[in-house]
């Protein structure tokens, strides 16, 4: 007995040696990469940045100097002018693809390798042809629509322009994930929906809709996320001379700015700090309203 | 009643197959103009209406585009960084999935917390303070730089513990009755059991890192030290008007993943789909 509780104690003495070794790695690595960087970014942020990377502790005056700063709010409403844009339109449009790739045809795997296409292509190489086709001169768009369209310089219309790359960009990728969502949907539920003489419309309504809803929230909340983040494909598309960037500048393109190209790290971290609390607030909306149209019954 | 029916069906293929040659024509086409644009000369990019194909197919912009940017070590680099973050990603995760998923241990709770707190942050709020920390160590401009932030990967190890939660006790238990110690139990018999996932994390961080462009941009500068995607960057201050060079040093920046995925097309997109939703 003795004999067998000192091997059991043994044992597990050696499997939490073994425990703290192998996440080693990854707990320093998240302490040095990420848990003192968080904090680091709120000191800096209320800290004034000094010439040659050195930083002094003064209060709000960059928290005030962002919120008295025009530039500030203009950037707030782009970021979700962009996601009004973006996330429904995409949305609905991704669901459709989803649920065409669903249906039994010939090639489907070859159209979902298609919309897939864009998720391999690094943002910066689509932004460049995007912006070709865009450009008003020269660009196919407007050779095709017969009209000169100020696609990249008009402010009013730059952010539809983002958007629709945006949205091109992003459709297969939620498509596939849409897609496996519906596919965990049983047949039997359609069979049976079929004989009550159900029509497809309907159907798609009252299986598809509430039974793909969970893996819809999902999407949501990961595309809204990644929407307030945006920066890669409006930095590339609207450079920093255009006439336009006041109306395509989002938060995270105005914190690389201030943070790498002005050299304001403080002010450039209020900003970063400012866009995790818009996430958080957003997100947990989100949480709060899923409970009115998500299904999490079967 | 039957044939119509019947017909209503076929009415409905041909709409689907209607709406998908259309959206593959919307897909597909910008990828097209983007090839034949790179091998027109300027003048005949701005001619309108624009012609289809080239007049003469002529590679003069490759050429131009690969003087102005070293792409040899943009390839390089590119490769190097992903190939790191890849392994680091797949290899830590790997051991601290299996730990926090299988082994007891104190403070587990605790030390897990750190790998979701990460997971909620956007990436950006560490970003001033990781180019400080290289930039006094004298470190920017290096592939230890592009890796740095993917040295541990908490999206990657809270897959992975997914992917070890589902895996029965008994199996790890049988190991070490037949005296694995835990090392050899997770390497030889439990690491194993997760090909599918430790493949689909490292597809996932591939293509992530691939597409990341801030992060590059910031810490190397060098245009020597570059990757694919903050090199474009730079050929875009270059040519703004020149949009055939830019196409051709598009494309060159987009054939090795475009290349990687016609051969594994089905790994990529289930891999994606299986760490989908982060």
């Amino acid at each position: 007995m003795g004999n067998q509780a000192a091997h059991a104690s043994r044992r597990a003495r050696s499997e939490s040696m073994w425990a703290y070794l192998m996440v080693a790695p990854t707990v320093i690595g998240l302490l040095v990469l990420n848990i003192y960087p968080f904090f680091d970014t709120i000191k800096l942020s209320f800290s004034k940045t000094l010439p040659f990377g050195l930083y002094e502790l003064q209060g709000l005056d960059n928290y005030l100097e962002m919120f008295t700063s025009a530039e500030f709010w203009r950037a707030n409403l782009n970021t979700i002018y962009f996601c009004v844009l973006t996330v429904p339109l995409g949305i609905f449009l991704s669901l459709l693809v989803a649920v065409m790739l669903n249906a039994k045809i010939k090639g489907r795997v070859a159209f979902r390798a298609i919309f897939f296409l864009p998720m391999v292509v690094a943002p910066a190489a689509v932004a460049m042809v995007w912006k070709w086709m865009f450009n008003t001169e020269y660009g196919i768009i407007n050779s095709l629509l017969g009209h000169h369209v100020n696609w990249i310089t008009d402010p009013g219309i730059v952010m539809v322009t983002c958007a629709i790359v945006a949205i091109w960009s992003a459709i297969g990728y939620d498509a596939v994930l849409l897609l496996s969502g519906l596919q965990n949907i049983s047949k039997s539920y359609y069979e049976a929906a079929s004989l009550d003489g159900a029509t497809k419309v309907q159907q798609f309504f009252h299986i598809t809709l509430p039974m793909v809803s969970p893996t819809l929230f999902v999407v949501l909340i990961m595309r809204l996320m990644s929407s307030i983040k945006v920066y890669d494909l409006i930095y590339m598309m609207i450079e920093e001379s255009n006439p336009a960037i006041n109306n395509a500048q989002s938060l995270m393109y105005l914190f690389y700015r201030e943070s790498f190209v002005t050299g304001n790290r403080g002010l450039g971290s209020s900003v970063v700090i400012w866009t995790v609390a818009l996430i958080g607030l957003v997100t947990a909306v989100q949480f709060w309203g899923q409970k009115k149209w998500v299904n999490y019954e079967v | 009643m039957n044939s119509s029916l019947e017909r209503s069906r076929k009415i409905r293929t041909a709409g689907i197959y209607a709406f998908f040659i259309i959206g593959s024509v919307v897909m597909i086409f910008p990828f097209v103009w983007m090839f034949l644009t790179s091998f027109k000369t300027v003048e005949e990019s701005m001619i309108i209406p624009p012609t289809i194909l080239p007049a003469q197919w002529q590679t003069g912009n490759y050429a131009d585009a690969m003087e102005s940017l070293p792409f040899f070590s943009l390839y390089v680099n590119t490769a190097l960084m992903i190939f790191w973050r890849v392994v680091c990603a797949v290899l830590f995760s790997s051991m601290a999935g299996y730990a926090f998923a299988k082994l007891k241990f104190k403070g587990k709770n605790l030390l897990f917390s750190l790998v979701l707190i990460q997971m909620m942050l956007p990436s950006q709020i560490f970003i001033t303070p990781q180019y400080q920390m290289l930039a006094k160590l004298g470190l920017t401009n290096s592939i230890f730089a592009l890796v740095f932030p993917g040295l541990v990967s908490a999206f990657g190890t809270f897959f992975l513990r997914q992917a070890y939660l589902g895996i029965p006790d008994e199996i790890a238990e049988a190991a070490y009755l037949d005296g694995c110690n835990q090392w050899q139990t997770f390497v030889k018999v439990m690491a194993p059991l997760t090909k599918a996932s430790m493949a689909a994390l490292a597809v996932f961080t591939a293509v992530f890192a691939y597409g990341d462009l801030m992060w590059p941009l910031i810490v190397n500068t060098d245009i020597n030290m570059m990757t694919l995607s903050s090199g474009l960057a730079t050929l875009r201050g270059q040519f703004s008007t020149n949009f055939p060079v830019m196409m051709a040093g598009s494309l060159l920046a987009m054939v090795p993943m475009v290349v990687l995925y016609l051969f594994f097309q089905k790994q990529f997109i289930e891999g994606v789909a299986m760490t989908g939703g982060k």
